[in-house]
């Protein structure tokens, strides 16, 4: 299903998407509180900007260094080329252990390689940890957002779901007593499993050291009792120094929820005393990324989800409906770079209003990369059917000044005696939108009249 | 091999570099940072107890937490909690209810408490009590992040977290709970 077509499934519950939209807007303007309170919040994002940039110009010496002294700290680093390579790096770690149950905390990148399904289908139990990511992976379902991973789901629901796995009372759909079921259901594993996996959200080449930000606390919990540590990371983790990521932590937290930090940033430089710490560095696409002059800025990205709980479309078309880890307007920029013809349509899932390039805090331009995909993917002929043909048209239009003023009249006459007839599939921005009353006459009109 | 693989991408692709800018601290924005760490730390579900001696924290403990396991690696609370489980096995400090721990330096913009593995006892210490406590000292609350990395500056440590409150989620429509998985409730005491 592409995008629009699931957009449309979701948009079929009216009162559900209100709400999912009016819920990632109240984070939206949580976002907006915590930045405001912040003086120098442009210069941050400036510097954030720039820190990556530099990074990304650098990134072989960065990677190399990181490596280096990480090894020192005495943790084991490997590389991992494609999605499949990390997948079968982190089997064959646990088939060294003999190990078949793994905890796992929050990683958007085991998402992108689907790690969990080959786990799974590799005789290895895998148990996320992080609350909504736990609700989602009972459900059979992968998350709908980087940062809220089950911000689709009613607590009614997760209700019928923990009264059906974890046994909590029917009806049962208080929110703290759900979390304490949850709570106590997910500390039995944290006491009896001996890996735990983590994503990364920073790496610090200077000091070799790794930075995993939770609210939960679940990765340390995971990390601090097992015996051995995977953390999972895209080559463009790395900071260059420590000191980089004081910039790095005001911005993450207050532009995903508007907290002023997350309760834990967890900071890890050498295994504990008795313990394996592994990291996989993960190219997965990146290198490539990084050669796309126009797309490379998408590789400073710190999965903040704030361009998501801004967009207009994400808020009212769900997560699932970009079939991709990461949803929303910078998922649509990642997603054609992984494969174009299966995610050619998520660039179009845009107004290109702008919003998200505004509140990004390292300062992608989003909606300018992806009017850029659309014409590489119409260009290249991957763009979707419906929207080429739309497209091609308004092109037309545009192009020849007289077809221009024809069509504008075609418009009027259609939209006000038969506006039926631009509610068709050919048109997919009628969907969902009221199309406005059409002026008596358009302003070449009124001017040719009176002008004299 | 991957490693060479994907290093001579990066190196083929990468654009012209460019240089790292200036971080700036922006300065001490706050005239009172006891007061601006606890009014954060307040709003983020934490506590923050001004004390002037250890033995206002002993009373505050004995108050709010008697009948609870208590481990510390703190000298003067010494006689009133455990001190073997420094070398025990981290999974049996499961039933602690409370945890007084030192943090090196607070920040004064989002409460957040420097603490490293030396402080911790144990690494799981913060994480696994139901209750953690950390005693801070007055004169060390930072303005801003930047100013805590000053701080911490090259040091080298196993393990080191900013932590700001308890435990929280709010996977479930957005409802805030406190206590995920790890401490349900986290006190500051800030010690002149
Ligand atoms: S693109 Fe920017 S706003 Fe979107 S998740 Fe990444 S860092 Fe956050």
């Amino acid at each position: 299903m592409n995008h629009s077509e699931a957009a449309d499934k979701f948009n079929k519950d009216f009162d559900r998407t209100t709400w999912h939209d009016e819920t990632l807007w109240w984070v939206r303007q949580k976002r907006d509180r915590a930045a405001f309170a912040i003086p120098e919040w442009e210069d941050l994002r400036n510097m954030a900007s720039q820190i990556k940039h530099n990074v990304l110009s650098n990134l072989d010496t960065y990677l190399i260094e990181f490596e280096k002294n990480a090894k020192a700290n005495g943790i084991t680093v490997h590389w991992a080329a494609d999605a499949h390579e990390h997948n079968q790096i982190v089997l064959s770690i646990l088939k060294e252990q003999g190990i078949q149950q793994i905890v796992k905390s929050k990683s958007m990148l085991t998402e992108e390689c689907h790690l969990n399904p080959f786990l799974v289908e590799n005789g290895v139990e895998v148990i996320d940890t992080d609350l909504g990511e736990r609700i989602v992976q009972l459900a059979d379902e992968p998350p709908s957002h980087i940062v809220m991973p089950c911000i689709h789901w009613k607590k009614e629901e997760i209700g019928v779901l923990f009264h059906k796995h974890l046994g909590t009372p029917e009806g049962c759909a208080d929110p703290s007593t759900l979390t304490l079921a949850a709570r106590e259901h997910l500390r039995e594993k944290f006491l009896t499993r001996r890996v735990a996996l983590t994503g990364v959200n920073f790496a610090v080449a200077e000091t070799g050291e790794f930075v995993v930000c939770t609210n939960e606390g679940n990765a340390d919990m995971g990390t601090h009792l097992a015996d051995v540590h995977i953390a999972c990371m895209g080559i463009e983790k790395i900071v260059p120094k420590r000191k980089h990521l004081g910039v790095f932590l005001r911005l993450l937290a207050r532009s995903a929820t508007g907290q002023p930090i997350t309760t834990y940033s967890s900071h890890f430089a050498k295994p504990r005393e008795g313990q394996q710490m592994h990291i996989i560095l993960v190219d997965n696409g990146r290198s490539r990324q990084l050669g796309r002059e126009e797309f490379r800025n998408s590789l400073k990205c710190i999965r903040c989800g704030a361009c998501m709980n801004t967009c207009p479309v994400y808020r009212r078309s769900g997560g699932h409906s970009y079939h991709n880890a990461v949803a929303g307007p910078i998922g649509s920029i990642l997603a054609p770079n992984l494969d174009m013809t299966k995610n050619a349509d998520l660039p179009f899932a845009s107004t290109l209003c702008g919003s998200c390039s505004n509140v990004c805090p390292v300062k992608i331009n989003i909606h300018e990369q992806l009017y850029s995909w659309r014409q590489v993917l119409t260009k290249s002929g991957h763009s979707p059917t419906a929207k080429t043909i739309g497209m091609k048209a308004m092109a037309a239009v545009l192009s020849s000044p007289s077809v221009y003023r024809f069509s504008g009249k075609i418009g009027r006459l259609t939209l006000s005696n038969t506006p039926f007839l631009v509610n068709n599939s050919l048109n997919p921005w009628y969907k969902q939108r009221e199309m406005p009353e059409p002026p008596k006459e358009s302003f070449g009109e009124w001017y040719k009249k009176n002008r004299k | 091999m991957s490693r060479e693989k994907i290093l001579a991408a990066v190196a083929k692709n990468k654009p012209t570099l460019t240089p790292l800018p200036e971080i700036q601290d922006f300065g001490n924005p706050y005239s009172d940072l006891v007061a601006q760490f606890t009014s954060v730390l307040t709003t983020i579900g934490g506590t923050a107890v001004e004390v002037r001696n250890w033995e206002e924290i002993q009373q505050y403990v004995q108050t709010h937490f008697a009948g609870r396991r208590m481990v510390t690696n703190l000298a003067p609370l010494a006689d009133m909690a455990q001190q073997s489980w420094l070398t025990s096995d981290p999974h049996s400090l499961d039933d602690v209810g409370l945890a007084i721990l030192e943090g090196q330096f607070a920040v004064a913009e989002n409460s957040a408490v420097w603490v490293t593995e030396a402080e911790m006892g144990q690494r799981v210490t913060p994480f696994i009590a139901e209750t953690l406590a950390l005693v801070i000292k007055k004169s060390a609350i930072l303005p801003k992040m930047h100013h805590a990395y000053a701080q911490i500056g090259a040091v080298e440590y196993g393990f080191g977290a900013f932590i700001a409150g308890p435990s929280k989620t709010a996977d479930i429509e957005q409802s805030l709970v406190l206590g995920a998985h790890g401490p349900k409730s986290m006190v500051a005491f800030l010690i002149d």
